[in-house]
């Protein structure tokens, strides 16, 4: 006979193989996919590399390389400023717009529903259909933008052809892209605050400006959080649309280069170089981890205080 | 059904199916071939076909991949022990990067007795600087110089440039007939490579890369320098907005009619009479310095042809490639393909192609994709990257000529001064 501890205790074995076996898949693919690539690049990152073989073990060589020494520091840095660049202009055109349409979404003027399914539709296609849409649009001899420039008798330049321009061009792109991603965001944050809070304001004698400003920025502070923080991820990591629109090496002349092309080429190689460096390619892989999770870690503390506070 | 027999026999079943499947894939007796070149499908299907008829038994499988991640694909197979049985393999550097470590087989006169049909040169394409072993059978040599469209030229009462100065000349004539003169843009950083070498070439002379390999001179260079200038003058030439005109509309520009040349290599010959049949291509070397001086077009040897070392198929695999060295193979694909084969027996069956073959003879060497292209930072990336910029306005030629020879002085000891 079985005593009730004892069937207890079996239920309580069964209940955890139960939840191990549930896990069990998830845990594998993560495993497979997620942990083993990220530990082999880890550990690709301290090797010197003959071809495709690790062929010796060189400690931190690979990251003074690609941080401090001569050819590479030079693009390393070159490129990070580039991102850097990205993530502010994305921070102010792609994010301020964004909170600007939230408002006007907010006010439930006539054909907002309309409206929001248009600013969300471009999100859900693919960066590279987008990427080569704008390519087109932006070609100096077929694009639409210099097609219609001619309209109102302007010169249209080549875009992604100038070394002032291309950097931007693809900046707008990703900003048409993107933009109803946080405009949504800012949105479900707004409509979270109390309609007496705002008519309360408004009884008070605020307009749209001091509304905007001192009523709702504050009470959207974890719409925000999130903004931030995602738009920090993506533009560090940058990659899909330079590539599409620009390739790999950052034409013209590296004017669009950004960490993940310059990471892409040094390990893959290019189409005019078949050369892989699998060693300096992790590392910079290994660098570009660390820098976005050590930052978006510190902003989230800070902007997750700053909620409170607000 | 409890589940425990429920589970033995859907593990018996996959247990079959695995095991047809295996047998079913070792009795076709299947090779697979991979390859850049997808345009190239219906030629490669059909010669596989007589490759097969040649030897019962063994049928060949063409699979294509993008070219720009062809590289990327095949390193990354080969490291996992996969990929293609025969790979087309790229040439000098790029062969270099997927050879060093073991993937390919080498090749010598034991196993690919056919190796002697090749010349030096061609061999030396397809070696490894480290051991001096063959590890491909090369295709094919490829001559860059000017495609011109006769037809056009004809209609507008110019005559196709010989020299620097009927080049300058012919530009000015045909931009009053509303044609551009110049197909290229710079907006695609490898064709730039291509277009400073094909003009400045007969500049610099063959003499000049003799003195530059032996290290007594470098790519800063006053006569290179100048040579490079030249190339500002060729701005007006070239469609509006050239700085964001990429290879796919020069092609276009060129295929529809609308520009005259298109600077480019033999390669680029098959696809455009396919694109436009009607279009009167001819191949002229780039203009010379001046009247009563040589010109030279520039010529390189493209690809090959290596068997993977950790093919389950070798034995099947070397047949393919020791066939794919021989007139069967070289004399149909040089004609379908549009190239000059690198076999020292097969003459170009084609007019134009034998005009090129006879400019060969003179030819010089796409210089940084034969000698700068082993190690990081490479001759091309370092001379399409200034070009792009010279052509752009933010650089220099003596600062594109500084930037590449102190780039190179990395890895190239005779620049390490």
């Amino acid at each position: 006979m079985i005593r009730p501890r004892q069937r207890a205790a079996t239920a309580r074995w069964r209940l955890r193989l139960w939840i191990l076996l549930l896990l069990a898949p998830g845990l594998a693919v993560m495993t497979l996919f997620v942990a083993a690539p990220l530990l082999s690049s880890f550990r690709y990152a301290f090797y010197r590399f003959d071809g495709l073989l690790p062929a010796a073990f060189i400690g931190l060589a690979n990251f003074r390389d690609v941080l401090a020494e001569a050819p590479y520091a030079a693009t390393t840095w070159h490129a990070l400023a580039h991102n850097c660049i990205v993530f502010a202009a994305l921070m102010v055109a792609q994010n301020g717009l964004a909170y600007l349409i939230a408002f006007a979404l907010l006010k439930a003027l006539p054909g907002h529903r309309l409206h929001q399914v248009i600013v969300f539709l471009p999100v859900v296609l693919s960066a590279v259909i987008v990427g080569f849409l704008w390519k087109l649009f932006f070609h100096p001899l077929f694009g639409l933008v210099n097609a219609a420039l001619a309209l109102v008798g302007l010169h249209g330049l080549p875009w992604l052809g100038d070394e002032r321009t291309a950097l931007g061009a693809i900046i707008f792109t990703n900003a048409w892209h993107w933009v109803g991603f946080p405009a949504l965001i800012f949105l479900a944050g707004m409509q979270r605050i109390s309609r007496e809070t705002l008519e309360a304001a408004r009884i008070d004698g605020a307009n749209d400006r001091i509304l905007m400003t001192r009523i709702i920025w504050p009470l959207v502070a974890p719409s925000a959080t999130v903004v931030v923080i995602l738009t920090f991820i993506g533009s560090f990591n940058w990659f899909e649309l330079p590539y599409v629109m620009a390739g790999a090496t950052g034409s013209p002349g590296g004017a669009t280069d950004v960490l993940g092309l310059y990471f892409y080429r040094t390990a893959f190689g290019t189409a005019a170089s078949g050369l892989t460096d699998f060693g300096h390619g992790s590392a910079l892989a290994v660098l570009m981890f660390l820098f976005i999770a050590v930052v978006s870690a510190l902003a989230l503390r800070v902007l997750r205080r700053r909620e409170i506070e607000a | 059904m409890s589940v425990t027999r429920f589970g033995r026999r859907a593990f018996a079943a996959l247990a079959a199916w695995s095991l047809a499947g295996g047998i079913a894939a070792a009795q076709a007796g299947e090779i697979t071939f991979w390859t850049w070149r997808q345009e190239d499908k219906a030629v490669y299907t059909e010669l596989f076909a007589d490759f097969t008829k040649a030897n019962p038994g063994i049928t060949v499988k063409f699979e294509a991949f993008p070219n720009e991640n062809y590289n990327t694909i095949v390193t990354t197979a080969l490291a996992g022990g996969k990929g293609g049985d025969v790979l087309h393999a790229r040439a000098y550097g790029g062969l270099e990067a997927m050879a060093k470590a073991g993937y390919f087989l080498a090749l010598d006169k034991q196993n690919v007795p056919e190796l002697d049909n090749l010349p030096a040169d061609a061999q030396a394409s397809e070696s490894l600087r480290a051991d001096g072993k063959v590890y491909a059978v090369s295709l094919a040599s490829q001559t860059l110089g000017l495609l011109v469209n006769k037809d056009l030229f004809a209609s507008a009462g110019v005559a196709v440039p010989a020299t620097w100065p009927d080049l300058m000349a012919a530009c000015t004539a045909l931009k009053a007939k509303g044609i551009t003169p110049i197909a290229n843009g710079t907006a695609t950083p490898w064709m730039d490579a291509i277009f400073a070498t094909v003009f400045t070439n007969p500049f610099l002379g063959p003499q000049w890369i003799a003195d530059m390999l032996a290290g007594k001179t470098t790519f800063a260079d006053a006569k290179f320098t100048a040579a490079l200038g030249k190339l500002l003058e060729l701005k007006p030439c070239l469609p509006d907005g050239f700085t964001g005109v990429d290879y796919a509309t020069s092609q276009q520009l060129f295929s529809a009619g609308r520009a005259a040349i298109f600077v480019g290599g033999s390669f680029e010959i098959a696809p455009f009479r396919r694109g436009n049949p009607k279009l009167n291509i001819d191949f002229v070397p780039p203009p010379a310095p001046a009247a009563g001086q040589p010109t030279y077009v520039s010529r390189f040897f493209d690809s090959g042809f290596a068997v993977n070392a950790k093919s389950a198929n070798q034995a099947d695999a070397l047949k393919l490639v020791r066939w794919m060295a021989t007139k069967a193979f070289a004399e149909p694909a040089a004609a379908k393909l549009g190239n000059i084969s690198s076999l020292k027996d097969v003459a170009a069956a084609d007019p134009l192609l034998g005009k090129i073959a006879k400019l060969n003879e003179t030819a010089m060497p796409y210089a940084t994709l034969v000698y700068f292209r082993f190690e990081a930072p490479t001759g091309t990336d370092l001379l399409q990257e200034g070009v792009q910029k010279m052509m752009g306005g933010s650089m220099t030629p003596a600062e594109v000529g500084a930037s590449v020879t102190q780039g190179l002085a990395r890895w190239y000891k005779p620049f390490q001064k």
